[in-house]
């Protein structure tokens, strides 16, 4: 039954994912390419698929690869499909973390909680500047970094739109419309300059 | 607020942050400091720090950890069902209409420089989200330390986020407990 089968390969998936995003791309690759369900090029580029949409990378994948195999049993098929995937990859964390959140106030003022937090909470700051070492890499230098990079216009380009988006965000522009420009800015531009991407 | 009205902004809150949510984890935060802490004031900064850190450490990806912990902490537990059914319908909908209809969707140009754009915006917006962040924490010097090795470690060795996040609680319980004795003192 594909369907069951769907709900429990991702279930498992969401439950040993720790961290989340592409902590789980080893996970998946073992289960979904074991079970034939997508090849491994398909998952490669659904990498990109997923970093050109929205929402999280287990949802997404979860949804497509579900959609993939239920679609065999036509579009209501597809749609049951995609649900499955996804619930079970969502319910593991639903449950964790609504446990969590039920005891969490409770334990909030222990010492020993009350303790790890106040390292937790540095950590997360650190680990937060990490993440934007990596988004800077992709902006600025998405095929390595080189002393050549800075002489392209594709380089500049994304400067002046990080700058003014910079600009916007410590204005206190709500972030969905510093998105969108973002966008308007990189498709006119883009075109503008034929910029090579 | 009546708590059904409560429930259905959450709803709708998560829906937009699941929607305007590109590059996935952290890109999220600056959309819940903004949506969920600036605007309706359902949490503070510091909370943020806190969601992060237990979706760190547990199961599942971040927005659907924040989603459903914001949730519950703002309305119990429909709160918390209803934030996470936000946040992944953007997703589900999007995902399913590529499935079927878009395969190659990522092959078109306009696409391509619409995330061209995106990335470089999404960056901005986290910039500003870190600096705010930094700007509200509680600074002293284990606090300067942590910040600086989960950073070093992070993007210079290639060690698992998880061994970090659990090496800076466990020095944040020996420090605090060490300063508690202190004061008995």
């Amino acid at each position: 039954m594909i369907f069951l089968k769907l709900f429990l390969t991702f279930f498992e998936i969401g439950l040993f994912t720790i961290g989340g995003g592409y902590a789980m791309l080893p996970l998946i690759q073992e289960e979904v390419i074991k079970n034939g369900w997508i090849a491994e090029a398909e998952l490669i580029n659904f990498i990109a698929v997923s970093e050109s949409t929205p929402g999280p990378f287990a949802i997404n994948i979860a949804t497509y690869i579900g959609s993939i195999m239920g679609s065999e049993f036509g579009i209501s098929g597809g749609i049951f499909g995609a649900f499955c995937a996804t619930l079970g990859v969502v319910l593991p964390s639903f449950i964790i973390i609504l446990i969590v959140a039920k005891t969490y106030e409770k334990f909030k003022k222990n010492k020993i909680i009350a303790g790890a937090m106040s390292g937790l909470k540095p950590a997360v700051i650190g680990l937060i500047a990490a993440a934007i070492i990596n988004v800077a890499h992709t902006v600025f230098f998405p095929s390595g970094f080189s002393v050549a990079t800075f002489t392209t216009p594709t380089f500049w380009v994304s400067a002046v739109i990080f700058a003014i988006m910079t600009v916007l965000a410590l204005k206190k522009v709500n972030p969905i419309i510093i998105i969108s420009i973002s966008a308007v800015l990189g498709i006119t531009v883009g075109y503008a300059l034929k910029l090579p991407i | 607020m009546s708590k059904s009205k409560k429930i259905l902004q959450l709803f709708i809150t998560f829906f937009k942050i699941g929607a305007f949510t590109f590059g996935g984890g952290y890109a999220m935060i600056p959309l819940i400091q903004q949506q969920i802490a600036e605007k309706k004031k359902w949490i503070t900064d510091d909370d943020i720090l806190e969601i992060i850190a237990i979706a760190e450490s547990t199961p599942g990806p971040i927005a659907i950890n924040s989603a459903t912990f914001v949730g519950y902490k703002v309305a119990g537990f429909f709160g918390s069902f209803f934030a996470t059914l936000g946040v992944v319908l953007p997703s589900f909908v999007i995902i399913m209409l590529i499935s079927f209809v878009l395969r190659n969707f990522t092959e078109y140009q306009a696409v391509k420089y619409a995330f061209y754009g995106i990335r470089a915006g999404v960056l901005a917006l986290l910039v500003k989200a870190l600096w705010t962040m930094y700007a509200k924490i509680k600074k002293n010097a284990i606090g300067y330390i942590l910040m600086a090795l989960a950073f070093i470690v992070v993007t210079f060795l290639d060690i698992n986020v998880l061994y970090v996040i659990a090496g800076c609680a466990v020095v944040g319980i020996i420090y605090s407990s060490i300063a508690a004795r202190r004061i008995k003192k």
